[in-house]
């Protein structure tokens, strides 16, 4: 018999009851992690039918979405973007409330978008079933934990039985041998990998990644990693825990404690690919052959390293895709002209990415076209930041010191660009009209984005980064 | 949920690969707290002009109004897990999406609510294409689309089918594992 890989580990000790002909698994979650804008509709379910939660001590809630970036006033009021996103927050909060949820509000020291508050919280563990109506959930899976996206039905399904109907998902295994360059990391790994699979590439599958570079990276760019996993169709993306996993999780509020934490290490470990297991599918990729990679069109699979140049038109897509980005074929993506950059999201807006930024800003001013926003992922985040004076470089810089949320990852809360701007974003979507109508998008990492801040064009940041060295 | 057999629909292609889910509706019509209305957003960046009048040369604009079904590009509905895209899509009067490759989440999410999520290869797919003019009859129950003259076969996931058959919501059906669900968290206490 061949041994199990992480993903079949995890789905075997969830399995409330297995699948059979015609009918999909019940898989038990751990933990579930909601939001103001997926959650409403399923609160209504339960009023609807005059239910409670089932275990209303496995789901927590954050204010992310639609929330505020710009301080509240002396009086505590939030000046938000409309009517509709404030309705939207106190739903939440009302809804919490009336359900006996933990909520991360505006007063808590924890708020934070829902993929970074979680893990700083110790509340993602290894070998836990994690879900959220976003499907940016797949963050999770860097410590181990099958972690994906659901919809608002699905939420309610949670709610009420705190288990989902599920088809098992087949296994990829993205191996990365060797180690990442100096000064090329794990946002430009993943948009590489993305770049080379495709935006379907993973559609179907559980992607495990795997290999040396991958070990080598810290919890958050792990997290980096994961993250971006859904912008390839994959369902969830998982790295196996290890030593650095139970380093960053130990003395967490949320984390076993005591006795309790040897116990739970001990069942972690098990949590890994057997040796002898088999994947559906495996790709390889060469760590040492990830350059400082972006976007160049309007989805995350159109990447390209920042020396190399735009494709020529193959097809429709690549048209429209440079029709939109006012791009042209062939051209260096080098030298493009830059409106606005933003620093943060549940991809890269963690304490290494703001110092990463921070350190090609440290000395410099944005350029004076530009306009620069700093979101910290979370109020921990924030505070951890400005302990290490990092907001004082980015505020010397002339960047905007915000608070925390998801902002121009998807503009729900007034915080977007203007129709035809070009934003440089260390966020993860692309996509038409994601950072405001016409706005155009390239994905970056944090150094990337700060070099393009500084320059006021895109440019490779190792030139930066090698002066601050 | 009332049972759903078959639909008549007109067709209506879309034919752009990987259309997402911020096309279909754009994060800024996700603050709703309902499930109804979104319909006048679906497709919006792409359906109304600048002054905010319906862009004449959008598919979705042309022709009688009545149910459709979408036949779409590659990789529909890749990004979020919003099910206000296919709340959008329904309320939009498009009753079926066909593509070559849909995202797991949003095929999941459609199904949920009624909206047939219809996965075809891309020769099926050439061959819908062609008769796109024609009047399109969807049988769930024979896993067929005929179009005009031509009759394609496709599988949907056998439980959401007979959930769909049988207008069962799926959680009542969880609701009855209650006791297993039960002993699974005892099992896990002990
Ligand atoms: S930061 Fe962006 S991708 Fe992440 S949860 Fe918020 S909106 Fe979604």
């Amino acid at each position: 018999m061949s041994g199990k890989t992480l993903f079949e580990k995890i789905w075997q000790a969830h399995e409330v009851e297995a699948a059979e002909a015609g009918r999909p698994a019940v898989l038990y979650v751990d933990l579930h992690l909601i939001h103001e804008v997926t959650s409403p509709q399923a609160f209504d379910v339960l009023r609807a039918r005059g239910m409670g939660l089932r275990q209303p001590g496995r789901t927590v809630a954050t204010l992310d979405h639609s929330t505020p970036t710009t301080p509240a006033d002396a009086e505590g009021r939030h000046t938000y973007a409309d009517a509709a996103t404030e309705a939207q927050v106190r739903q939440l909060q009302t809804n919490c409330a009336e359900f006996g949820v933990t909520i991360h509000g505006y007063d808590s020291p924890s708020r934070g978008i829902v993929h970074v508050m979680a893990p700083e919280l110790g509340l993602t563990q290894p070998g836990m079933t994690i879900v959220c109506g976003d499907s940016h959930t797949s963050t999770h899976g860097a410590f181990g934990a099958l972690a994906f996206g659901i919809g608002t039905t699905e939420v309610g399904h949670v709610f009420a039985t705190q288990c989902l109907l599920q088809q098992k998902a087949k296994t990829m295994a993205i191996e990365v041998e060797g180690r990442l360059k100096p000064n090329v990391g794990a946002k430009d790994l993943i948009l590489h990998i993305i770049g080379q699979l495709g935006v379907a590439g993973g559609t179907g599958h559980v992607v495990e990644y795997r290999g040396e570079a991958i070990r080598a990276l810290s919890m958050e760019a792990r997290m980096t990693v994961c993250n971006m996993s859904i912008e390839m169709g994959a369902r969830a993306g998982l790295i196996a825990p290890d030593e650095q996993t139970f380093a960053w999780l130990k003395g967490r509020p949320n984390a076993p404690q005591g006795a309790d934490w040897n116990q739970a290490v001990a069942r972690w470990k098990q949590f890994t690919t057997d040796s002898d297991a088999q994947f559906d599918r495996v790709v390889t990729i060469d760590a040492s052959a990830v350059e400082p990679s972006v976007t160049w069109g309007t989805d995350p699979g159109k990447v390209v390293a920042i020396s190399g140049r735009l494709p020529e038109v193959a097809d429709e897509g690549v048209r429209k895709a440079l029709a939109y980005m006012k791009l042209e074929a062939g051209q260096a993506i080098h030298g493009v002209p830059v409106d606005v950059v933003f620093l943060g999201s549940c991809t890269n807006s963690r304490l290494p990415d703001l110092q990463e930024a921070a350190a090609v800003l440290r000395g410099l001013r944005v350029h004076p076209k530009v306009r620069m926003l700093v979101v910290p992922g979370s109020e921990a985040v924030k505070r951890d930041a400005e302990a290490i004076g990092l907001h004082e470089v980015f505020i010397a810089a002339g960047a905007e010191w915000r608070e925390p949320g998801c902002s121009m990852c998807l503009g729900m809360n007034g915080d977007i660009a203007k129709p035809g701007e070009l934003v440089v974003s260390t966020s993860n979507r692309n996509f038409e009209g994601r950072q405001g109508k016409g706005v155009r998008t390239v994905l970056a990492s944090p150094a990337t984005a700060a070099a393009a801040a500084v320059a006021g064009v895109i440019v490779d940041p190792r030139s930066f980064q090698e002066a601050a060295a | 949920m009332n049972p759903l057999t078959h639909i008549t629909a007109r067709a209506t292609v879309l034919d752009i690969a990987n259309i997402d889910t911020d096309q279909i509706i754009p994060a800024r019509f996700l603050t709703t707290t309902t499930r109804i209305g979104l319909g006048k957003h679906a497709f919006n960046d792409w359906r109304y002009r600048a002054d905010g009048s319906p862009d004449p040369n959008f598919v979705l604009n042309q022709g009688e109004a009545g149910d459709r079904v979408l036949l779409a590009g590659d990789n529909f509905g890749c990004g979020s897990s919003r099910e206000h895209a296919p709340w959008a899509l329904l309320d939009a009067g498009i009753r079926a999406v066909i593509s070559t490759r849909i995202a797991d989440i949003f095929r999941n999410n459609a199904l949920k609510n009624g909206l047939l999520a219809i996965v075809v290869s891309p020769e099926q797919w050439a061959s819908l294409h062609a008769q796109s003019g024609a009047a399109w009859v969807i049988d769930l129950r024979a896993e067929t689309i005929q179009a005009g003259a031509v009759i394609v076969p496709f599988k949907i996931d056998a439980f959401a089918r007979a959930c769909l058959l049988e207008g069962v919501d799926e959680l009542g059906y969880l609701l009855k594992r209650t006791d297993l669900i039960d002993r699974f968290e005892q099992g896990r206490a002990a």
